[in-house]
């Protein structure tokens, strides 16, 4: 257990990326990834709820009984969850109407379940914050990248923007639900073929 | 919106795991074996239908009348962990052999996001309490056809030769692309 601050915030951005290193949290990944506005602002989101849920789980890590400490995990993310929640609605509406149901969702994204239970119930503050940035982080990228791609090829915009031109047909197939999983799975081979070498 | 509506639509149009993204964990996780698939099914169909009910009268009888509707995903959540944990309870005490089918499957479905997903979709619907029923019913069947049928799936890809870096979770995605496609079919329908 000698690793250091850098490392424990860099493992999250390419090493155990999710969601293709950690095959954990899909449908957000899949859901709300049809534009990259969507996929940055998911990502962000997630990654308050896990930096906070981190601080919380690793603070208390030895005062919860570890026969609880699944029930009080999932307390703690909700509360989160629900702070992330109202502050969309103040200050993010059009976004928050956009992502939906997928907000409240984060509660049960096994991402955040899964660093409080394997990292931060183990490890001290400093090392989970790092984590959970690095994680959360790594998320937002990985969401970004796939919303880009889905907008650019689905709809022929970026952020809004023309990319292809007027006489770009766009490829629909890319912002329906079949292209999700399709661009998914060539992007994690992608990510196969590169990590192999 | 008529019964028939609801249901053809929670099955086939808007399936919970191909259309809406909801529980795509257990989806890839546990459709490698028939088996697997099965005892996940089962137990998500018994979960969910009990779990949109009971939300839905802790909604309107609770949260409502005492202004704490802001409270929803903490009590939501709460709620279908307890319920896990009574089904679990009673299912071993009275039905030994169901509960040795479903296995570690069913507290796993604590964190399945087709539950609470399917719960807070039917109250943001605003639909009434035999709505709220047959609509998590028809759910919770959409997610056991399509994971029973990927799992298929799934089996005779093990019997293929797929080129390396698609292995595994990679060619799981693109098989489900290709079934959520014909699920898309539907559409039309509604």
């Amino acid at each position: 257990m000698a690793k250091t601050l850098t490392q424990e915030f860099t493992k999250g951005l390419w090493k155990e990326i999710p969601p293709f290193r950690l095959v954990l949290g899909l449908c957000p990944v899949l859901g709300v990834t049809t534009t990259m506005e969507n996929g940055i602002g998911m990502g962000l989101a997630t990654t308050f709820v896990l930096v906070f849920s981190n601080i919380l789980v690793s603070a208390l890590r030895n005062i919860i009984p570890s026969k609880v400490r699944i029930a009080c995990f999932i307390i703690i993310i909700a509360t989160f969850v629900v702070v992330v929640e109202l502050l969309m609605q103040a200050y993010a509406y059009p976004l928050f109407l956009k992502l939906g149901v997928f907000i409240p969702l984060i509660v049960v994204n096994c991402i955040v379940l899964g660093r409080a239970e394997a990292f931060a119930s183990k490890n001290n503050l400093v090392m989970s914050i790092a984590d959970g940035l690095g994680i959360g982080i790594g998320f937002t990228l990985s969401l970004s990248a796939l919303g880009a791609i889905r907008e650019v090829l689905g709809t022929g915009k970026f952020l809004g923007a023309s990319v292809f031109g007027p006489s770009y047909e766009p490829f629909t197939f890319m912002v329906q639900a079949p292209g999700a999983f399709v661009c998914l799975g060539l992007m994690l081979c992608i990510m196969n073929l590169v990590g192999s070498k | 919106m008529g019964y028939m509506e609801i249901i053809i639509g929670g099955i086939f149009v808007n399936n919970i795991l191909l259309a809406q993204f909801l529980g795509n964990c257990p989806f890839l996780g546990t459709s490698k074996k028939m088996e697997t698939a099965v005892g996940m099914a089962m137990a998500v169909v018994f979960v969910l239908v009990l779990a949109g009910v009971i939300t839905w009268l802790i909604y309107t009888f609770f949260l409502v009348p005492y202004k704490l509707i802001y409270m929803r995903t903490i009590a939501f959540i709460l709620v279908i962990a307890a319920l896990v944990q009574f089904v679990e309870m009673f299912l071993k005490k009275s039905i030994p052999a169901l509960y040795a089918g479903l296995g570690i499957f069913l507290p796993l479905i604590t964190t399945n996001c087709a539950v609470l997903g399917a719960c807070i979709l039917n109250i943001d619907k605003e639909l009434s309490f035999m709505k709220t029923l047959v609509q998590s019913a028809a759910y919770a069947v959409g997610f056991g056809l399509a994971l029973i049928l990927f799992a298929g799936v799934r089996e005779r890809i093990i019997l293929a030769r797929v080129p390396k870096p698609l292995q595994d979770t990679s060619i799981g995605l693109v098989t489900a692309g290709i079934l959520s496609l014909t699920f898309y079919a539907f559409k039309g329908m509604i």
